[in-house]
């Protein structure tokens, strides 16, 4: 029997009590024992970027994470950002740009956006490029990633 | 068997040494090598999962006396934003601009850098050429008991430390450097963000008037530890930094290193790159 644990942190704004397996990592939690499966499962060890969500107000990658360490924390995942006005601009700004293909890397790569944007981390296309290296994409080739969230931020050249 | 039985989530230190004592505890902080570890099966978890997060003494970047103490806790990201470590120690910033992904610098906590032991980890060598040391406390008795070691002592083999199974690192502290002292950090890979060092090399002293003293070489991915490399500062310690002593500085530092041959790059060219960048910092810092 793997060892369980209770835990309670507050998920896209609510309270939410679970009970995980210790070494369950936050990402597995997500979509198999809470359901929400818009954060992806690509690598499973950092690499990709497609599982990133926000916690206590920056971005992490929920595979690198333990569930049980969301205990307490403030967590936010792709759905979280579904009535965002902050967020509805960046979704706004991938579809004009074209910056989206088969869509997989995509949640991965709003939360880190989002996250540049609000932390003020992407004030030219340079600082863009540097924060999302974290984040692949194996479709569009990033210019029009970058370029859509660069029209968002605000960020020249 | 040691299956995990127990997970805890201590919030003072006198309760995490002492949870500490039966030596049968994996140790939970960032999570970022331990849980990939532990996942492909390289790690194996022990008795007690303890997640030291909810520790403050842990956290924190401070001056005390003429050291910066920076809490086993601290994120590579909040390392690099510090006002203090930005004034004090550019070297470890230089370092930590080129540790993984902002996901991972937002979790990676120093004291996890310096526990995993990796030959490869970015913050070691900035850390070891700023004299660093860590400071591990444990409960032998019923008291708390502190003690500290050179980080230049710490590191025993990949993945080992002087670190004893009851011990937790609860900072590293680092002596404001001198008037006059220059660091400088470089690493070798292959692409920019989210690459293992193919050889990292860091190297500080104290330049007055074209004369590098009190010389700290270190290296990265070229022994089983990150390693100083005592005969490339003997090369250059006292000398005048002109190129002679820099040619010959980077000759010694070739032959100095053992490194191996793996996925990342053959023996031969590891050396090869320890010579060029000694060369290629030692001629910045001298033209600087």
């Amino acid at each position: 029997m793997s060892l369980k644990h209770d835990i309670e942190f507050t998920l896209n704004g609510i309270k939410r009590r679970v009970t995980v397996d210790v070494t369950m990592n936050a990402l597995a939690m997500l979509r198999d024992v809470i359901g929400l499966t818009g954060t992806k499962y690509g690598c499973g060890e950092g690499e990709c970027g497609a599982c990133t969500i926000q916690v206590d107000g920056v971005s992490l990658n929920s595979c690198l994470m333990f569930a049980v360490d969301c205990d307490g924390r403030n967590v936010t995942t792709i759905e979280g950002l579904a009535n965002d006005s902050e967020a509805d601009a960046l979704r706004d700004a991938f579809v004009e740009h074209g910056a989206v293909q088969c869509g997989f890397c995509t949640p991965g790569m709003i939360m880190q956006a989002d996250h540049l944007v609000r932390s003020g981390c992407c004030g030219d296309t340079d600082s863009i490029k540097r924060g999302i290296e974290g984040n692949l994409c194996r479709c569009t080739g990033y210019k029009k990633i970058v370029d859509a969230i660069a029209s968002v931020s605000g960020a020249q050249n | 068997m040691n299956e995990l039985k127990h997970y805890l989530a201590p919030t003072s230190l006198d309760q995490a040494v002492e949870c500490l004592k039966d030596g049968d505890v994996t140790i939970l902080a960032g999570g970022t090598d331990l849980t990939p570890q532990s996942q492909a099966g390289r790690v194996k978890i022990k008795h007690t999962l303890m997640n030291i997060r909810h520790i403050p003494q842990l956290s924190g970047i401070t001056l005390e006396g003429k050291e910066i103490r920076i809490g086993t806790l601290a994120t590579i990201t909040e390392i690099m934003a510090h006002p203090l470590v930005r004034q004090h120690l550019p070297v470890l910033v230089d370092a930590c601009n080129h540790f993984a992904s902002d996901q991972i610098r937002n979790a990676a906590t120093l004291g996890g850098n310096i526990c995993n032991a990796s030959p490869a980890g970015d913050t070691l060598i900035p850390l070891l050429v700023l004299d660093a040391s860590v400071e591990l406390a444990s409960m032998p008795e019923a008291k708390l008991y502190r003690h500290s070691m050179p980080l230049s002592t710490f590191f025993v083999g990949p993945g080992k430390t002087r670190r004893s199974l009851c011990e937790l690192v609860t900072c590293v502290r680092i002596p404001l450097p001198a008037e006059g002292h220059v660091a400088r950090f470089h690493k070798l890979g292959t692409r920019p963000a989210l690459d293992i060092s193919t050889i990292s090399i860091g190297i500080a002293g104290t330049l007055k008037e074209g004369i590098l003293s009190n010389v700290r070489v270190a290296f990265g991915a070229v022994a089983p530890t990150p390693v100083r490399a005592s005969q490339t500062e003997k090369a250059l310690e006292g000398q005048r930094l002109d190129e002679a002593t820099i040619e010959k500085a980077a000759a010694v530092a070739r032959d100095e290193v053992k490194p191996i041959d793996d996925v990342r790059a053959s023996a031969w060219y590891r050396k090869e790159m320890i010579h060029n960048i000694t060369k290629r910092i030692l001629s910045h810092v001298a033209q600087a």
